[in-house]
């Protein structure tokens, strides 16, 4: 046995010998490799801006023109409310696919078979052409006159045929998300909370929900932007939507590229905007998880800008 | 305060408990020991009912967990009326299972502003008192990530506390703590008792057996093998397989 010079009291901070300062290994490959993909990409880029029939100035024209304007708003509008019924509708789901009652459990099963099975585009045509088959709707006490009657195409428009389509086609993903989200909450915490006296409803929106969050959100912000895009398939009901107005207006002059790259500048400007949401949504419910809470892109740019000096040991 | 008569549980074929008969008088503090798969934590969990019993008879300041006597039949209480009886039974979990997205004094006051309807002022100063008792003021608003086995495990009693209980149950609350954490939590376990908390411990801690608890039970198999005055148990045990687990841990 040597002696074990150790022990916090033998090594005061002035003795710490110096830092490492080595030669670091070459990587001649990673340079080669990242020369080659940076020539492709610029011959990519090149290719497209320069394309001797392309007319930039039609991009520039209609990238702020009123139609399109409207068009995104119509496309933001119909991505918010679609969402909306498919979380709220999901959540519902979820729960009563986990719930004890049989007719519950297998109501919301077969609801995710067929919305899930389907495809949207069908669905949405389907909202669209239901007053085909089904011209007035009403609600009202069976062999009585009491109650409302209204024609099916006041009551679903193209927008709403849109909604709906999208929407309950939606809730089935997102039902599974939220089963996901629910199940992954251990089952400790049901018990801790059932063992306070918290009824089956408080735990749930309480304490599982809360937790199950962490595990439904990153899904849920690819469903949104995934929604953002899929909106443009209202294209089939004639809902004046993004795409659909970058369609007329190229319908009228035939500049079609120009203006699908103004309809791809818009949904990429929104989806941009949705993932810096994302990440600040998922920072915020990670809140408990993690010691420390992972650092926004600007406080880590500061911490960058401000940690030039030698690391502190930790 | 617990009474227990021949109470059985099965897991599908699996006989967990057979026929437990006990009792639990008011500010006795019991521990129950055994080998693991003993039935020990299944019974404490059925005296809140997290469990259902399948025969017997198990009463809570005598009225019965679950169901309503009403002369020759038993029924079933509605969840409204299981929610409220737990609610006066606080229990402490092995793995701590605080509320990991609430700080301390949330984990704490949650239970008292939804179950109980107290006002958020009445429910956070009680809360600041109990975290004082167990040791853990400056924890108030520390997240259960950020704390320790211990201070967690204290911060659940606490949590339990701040209920109001008429009984305390512990599901082997030191099993999963560093060997030096342990103390803090008998310590705040041991203070309960001396004020006069009726207790119901599942505790490999012989020593917290021996030193704080009234009676004990010694479980094995689903059976109550043998019962007393837990210096006497522990010096003297009278069953042989009594002796032979006792040979193992002390």
């Amino acid at each position: 046995m040597t002696e074990i010079a150790s022990g916090p009291s033998s090594s005061p901070a002035g003795r710490r010998p110096e830092a490492i300062k080595a030669v670091p290994v070459r990587h001649p490959w990673r340079w080669l490799s990242a020369f080659v993909v940076a020539v492709l990409l610029f011959a990519a880029i090149y290719t497209v801006v320069t394309a001797p029939l392309l007319r930039w100035e039609t991009f520039w024209q209609f990238l702020f023109q009123r139609l399109i304007l409207d068009g995104v708003r119509l496309t933001l509008v119909l991505t918010v409310t679609a969402m909306v019924i498919g979380i709220a509708l999901g959540v519902v789901l979820a729960v009563m696919r986990l719930s004890p009652n049989p007719v519950m459990s297998a109501v919301s099963w077969f609801y995710i078979w067929f919305f899930r099975g389907t495809p949207v585009l069908v669905q949405i045509f389907f909202w669209f052409n239901v007053a085909i088959i089904l011209p007035y709707v009403g609600v009202g006490i069976p062999f009585t006159h009491v109650g409302v009657t209204l024609s099916t195409n006041v009551l679903i428009p193209a927008v709403v045929a849109a909604i709906f389509g999208l929407g309950f086609n939606e809730a089935a993903y997102m039902a599974e998300i939220v089963r996901a989200g629910i199940i992954s909450v251990e089952h400790g915490q049901t018990e801790a909370a059932q063992a306070l006296g918290m009824t089956r409803l408080q735990v749930m929106r309480r304490i599982v929900l809360p937790q199950a969050m962490r595990v439904i959100i990153p899904p849920t912000g690819n469903e949104t932007i995934s929604m953002l895009k899929t909106t443009s398939l209202a294209f089939v009901a004639s809902v004046p939507e993004l795409f659909t107005r970058a369609d007329q207006i190229a319908n009228s002059n035939f500049r079609y590229v120009e203006l699908l790259f103004v309809a791809s500048f818009w949904y990429l400007l929104m989806t941009s905007v949705l993932t810096v949401g994302q990440f600040y949504l998922e920072r915020y419910f990670a809140r408990g998880s993690q010691r420390e809470l992972p650092l926004t892109p600007l406080q880590r740019f500061r911490r960058m800008l401000f940690t030039f000096h030698a690391p502190t040991p930790t | 305060m617990v009474k227990a008569e021949a109470v059985h549980k099965s897991f599908g074929r699996l006989e967990v408990l057979r026929g437990i008969d006990l009792d639990v008088y008011p500010k006795e503090v019991m521990c129950i020991i055994g080998p693991s798969g003993s039935g020990k934590s299944t019974f404490l969990r059925c005296i809140n009912h997290l469990e259902k019993i399948d025969a017997g008879r198990l009463s809570v300041d005598g009225e019965l967990v679950g169901y309503r006597d009403r002369g020759d039949k038993l029924y079933e209480l509605p969840d409204s009326e299981v929610c409220k009886k737990r609610s006066e039974i606080g229990m402490v979990f092995q793995s701590f299972n605080l509320f990991p997205h609430m700080t301390a004094l949330e984990n704490i006051i949650e239970a008292p502003i939804h179950v109980k309807k107290e006002s958020r002022a009445t429910a956070e100063a009680r809360a600041r008192r109990l975290l004082e008792r167990v040791g853990l003021v400056d924890k108030v608003d520390a997240y259960p990530k950020q704390l320790s086995g211990g201070q967690q495990q204290r911060v659940a009693i606490a949590r339990a506390l701040a209920m109001e209980p008429k009984l305390m149950l512990f599901d082997e609350p030191t099993s999963a703590l560093d060997p030096e954490l342990v103390g803090d939590v008998l310590d705040a376990m041991r203070a309960l008792a001396e004020d006069g908390m009726t207790m119901v411990v599942v505790t490999h801690e012989m020593g917290f057996a021996r030193e704080v608890g009234d009676s004990l039970v010694f479980m094995d198999a689903g059976f109550i093998v043998e019962a007393g005055n837990p210096r006497e148990l522990l010096s003297n045990p009278q069953h042989e397989r009594t002796k032979a687990f006792l040979s193992k841990v002390l």
